[in-house]
């Protein structure tokens, strides 16, 4: 086992970061169009309209049952729509797509294995099982130490790290999250929103899925804000906070109960 | 094949204790006292049961993976029909396996009836539905957990069984266990198509049914316990197996 | 760990591959009824053909009507039972070479010694069948289609005595056995017929006594058939016909003449000498 130091892991992904943003230009933009999904006769997402430019980290926030992570699955391509489109740059989601993106669950899902283990899974999946790459992961979420470890008897917020370098290991052009560090300590928010900054700042689109007004203050590029299954508004992130324009937005910010 | 006396009165209260005791006694004796044909029998068991068992793994683990991770019309039917199979009784398996066999049947030319072969296949039919139903089940309570994530991590579906039989592997010694556990046990089918032959065919249960048609009831009793014990053995070896595995990585 | 798994698989994957070599030795099968394997008769006569002749005997101990099957569908290679119409159908049909009488013993009815019927001591079996009837009495039958299921059904109708009749109340039908349907008759006092060399051997007798003997109608005669190999190529009819001749030949017959259990002989051989 190598000893590892923490120097500079934006230098070693500099070169593919860069491929990564050339590669993702062709992701974009996100086209979304007329977005319907329905579920036990229940209209979940309703004429969902929303463009997405491949720059920065698009914050998805509203009240819970607004619809965000089920927009966030949509756009993955995890299920599919009742009607309306979704283009990648032109592509619907497929396998392709999928693989060029990476999804952190709100509940991380791991691999009953230990945690090395569940690195290099997903780094032989995309055929580059490299014992540096994987230590060099380990220790940007600060796992290292626990690296022989099983995955599930980590702490939550050791988990959603392991969770996040394991996407991270597939060099994502676009990385989606669905609420993760809803109910962390704050230690593991503060380090998953640290590296969610560093991937952004390396050219990956971040999808960021909160209602957490805060952590969409620090984080968010442009804010998509969602309710009743559609886009009420979406604005950049200075407008958005200081004047927002939709009623609905207003009374979040202000701590109003929506219904 | 053993020379003993038994107390032998089924309706008599006292005598059923000295039979029990009688047993154990009988039992202690016979492992201790290393009888060759005893050793030979509790081999050829293992061997024929825990070959079945292997065979059944390799086709039980595939099956009930493969329906847990797919989709497709009739689906439910083939569930229910690994769920129905799980009680087959041995006896009807026998049978079949008979006339598949037999000299008269289509299988006839290989020659196989009365061999171990031939109640290895028996056993084999009679554990695949045990193992592939309870591993369907296992699968797919693991699935229902990471499908999400195989699925945006792109994988195929024999990438995604590999990954669950990986995962899921403890709990399917379990399942092997319970598959093994119904093959050492079960006597209909091996009588059949074993024939109980001396030497040959003889395992622990044919030879349990064949003292206890002797009406020495007290020998087939200790037969019993030592076909108990080696069940036990077997089960605590698997247990101890999964234990160390977990405390390694398993959580 | 790794150790155990490897023994586990070493004994398995010899469990695969055991059998043909198995298959190569000379051995023969014999499909026999369970009397004779159950009271040891092949455990002290096996032996002694082996040495006279290196072939091995694996015997298959069914029910006759289970065995005259078994040889009908080429699943053996001599048959020995005790069922002398049903064997005669046998040969009759091409299944079998010849048939041979190999050796007797005769049949009796025991009971508990509380004697429900009151036919202890009876002289004539028909008799004795009659009163059980009469009385209620429990009586297990095979029910299995063996050759003491067929003399037992037999003797009821030379008794003039329809048993189906009582079926499930007096008489009871196990089914299973010889061994079986006497734990069964010991079980719940019930009369059983049986052949008298699985009595002496059996170990659960408890109280029961020899209630009914020595009637000529009791007579069990055993017969033993090469099972053609005009029906079945795979019958192995040279070694067949070696046990055959030598259980009839002199040396045979006086092997089973002096196989006894407890100071009693249990056979009596009665092969016509081999012209």
């Amino acid at each position: 086992m190598r000893e590892f130091t923490l120097q500079m892991p934006h230098s070693v992904n500099a070169g593919s970061a860069s491929k990564a943003a050339a590669k993702a230009a062709s992701l974009f933009p996100l086209a979304v169009n007329a977005l319907i999904f329905e579920a036990g006769g229940r209209r979940l997402i309703d004429r969902l309209d929303l463009t997405l430019s491949a720059a920065g980290t698009t914050i998805l926030m509203g009240p819970n049952g607004a619809g965000k992570s089920l927009l966030l699955r949509l756009l993955h391509g995890l299920i599919l729509p009742s009607d309306g489109t979704i283009s990648w740059g032109g592509k619907q989601p497929d396998r392709d797509i999928q693989r060029r993106q990476a999804l952190v669950f709100q509940k991380p899902v791991l691999l009953r294995r230990s945690v090395t283990d569940n690195i290099d899974f997903v780094l032989r999946l995309h055929g580059q099982a490299d014992a540096e790459r994987r230590q060099e992961l380990l220790a940007r979420v600060g796992l290292l130490e626990l690296a022989h470890q099983p995955a599930r008897r980590l702490s939550g917020g050791e988990q959603q790290r392991l969770a996040l370098a394991r996407a991270l290991a597939t060099r994502p052009e676009v990385l989606l999250l669905d609420e993760p560090t809803s109910s962390l300590d704050p230690a593991s928010v503060l380090m998953i929103e640290q590296i969610v900054r560093e991937t952004a700042a390396r050219g990956v689109k971040v999808i960021f899925v909160t209602h957490d007004i805060g952590q969409a203050r620090r984080l968010a590029d442009d804010v998509v804000f969602l309710h009743r299954g559609s886009v009420a508004e979406h604005a950049p992130a200075a407008a958005f906070f200081s004047n927002p324009s939709s009623s609905v937005a207003r009374d979040f910010l202000a701590g109003r109960i929506i219904l | 094949m053993y020379i003993l006396h038994s107390c032998g009165n089924l309706r008599n209260k006292r005598c059923n204790l000295q039979d029990f005791a009688e047993a154990f006694r009988l039992a202690f004796g016979l492992v201790l006292s290393g009888d060759r044909d005893l050793f030979e029998i509790i081999v050829l068991s293992l061997q024929v049961s825990l070959s079945a068992l292997m065979i059944s793994c390799v086709i039980g683990f595939t099956l009930g993976t493969l329906v847990a991770v797919t989709r497709f019309p009739g689906r439910g039917l083939a569930v229910v029909t690994f769920n129905t199979l799980m009680g087959l009784p041995p006896v009807v398996v026998g049978l079949l396996v008979y006339l598949l066999l037999s000299r008269a049947g289509p299988l006839g030319t290989l020659g196989l009836l009365y061999t171990p072969t031939a109640m290895i296949i028996a056993q084999a039919i009679l554990i695949t539905p045990i193992v592939a139903a309870l591993t369907r089940q296992i699968i797919e309570d693991l699935f229902s957990e990471y499908d999400e994530l195989f699925q945006s991590l792109g994988l195929s579906v024999w990438q995604a069984m590999g990954a669950l039989l990986w995962d899921a592997r403890y709990s399917l010694i379990t399942v092997a266990l319970a598959g093994f556990g119904r093959a050492i046990a079960e006597v209909g089918a091996v009588m059949i198509v074993g024939g109980n032959i001396d030497h040959l065919t003889r395992v622990m249960t044919t030879a349990i049914a064949l003292e206890t048609s002797k009406g020495d009831l007290a020998l087939a009793l200790a037969l019993g316990i030592v076909l108990l014990a080696i069940s036990m053995t077997v089960n605590a070896l698997a247990l101890s197996m999964r234990a160390t595995a977990a405390r390694q990585a398993y959580a | 760990m790794r150790n155990v798994l490897l023994a586990v698989l070493a004994v398995t994957v010899a469990g695969l591959f055991s059998p043909p070599a198995a298959a190569e030795d000379k051995s023969i099968i014999v499909q026999s009824t369970t009397s004779t394997a159950n009271s040891g008769l092949y455990d002290y006569l096996l032996p002694k053909f082996k040495q006279a002749s290196g072939i091995t005997v694996r015997v298959v101990a069914v029910g006759t009507g289970q065995a005259i099957k078994n040889a009908k569908n080429c699943d053996g290679d001599v048959l020995l039972v005790h069922a002398k119409s049903s064997e005669e159908k046998f040969v009759e049909g091409g299944y079998g070479v010849k048939r041979f009488d190999l050796m007797y013993n005769d049949f009796i009815i025991v009971g508990p010694p509380s004697d429900p019927a009151g036919i202890a001591g009876t002289k004539e079996v028909t008799t004795a069948l009659k009163k059980i009837a009469d009385e209620g009495a429990i009586f297990a039958s095979r029910g299995d289609d063996s050759g003491t299921h067929k003399k037992e059904k037999a003797l009821w109708e030379s008794a003039g005595v329809d048993p189906q009749k009582g079926s499930g109340k007096w008489y009871r039908e196990t089914g299973s056995g010889m061994g079986a349907t006497l734990n069964v008759g010991v079980g719940m006092g019930a009369y059983v017929m049986t052949d008298r060399a699985t009595w002496i051997s059996f170990k659960n007798k408890a109280d029961f006594k020899i209630a009914v003997e020595g009637d000529k109608a009791l007579f069990n005669q055993y017969g033993v058939i090469l099972v053609n190999p005009d029906k079945c190529e795979y019958a192995k009819s040279d070694l067949g016909a070696t046990f055959v001749n030598w259980l009839l030949s002199p040396n045979g017959q006086n092997a089973i003449a002096t196989y006894k259990r407890d100071g009693q002989q249990l056979f009596f051989p009665n092969a016509q000498p081999l012209g």
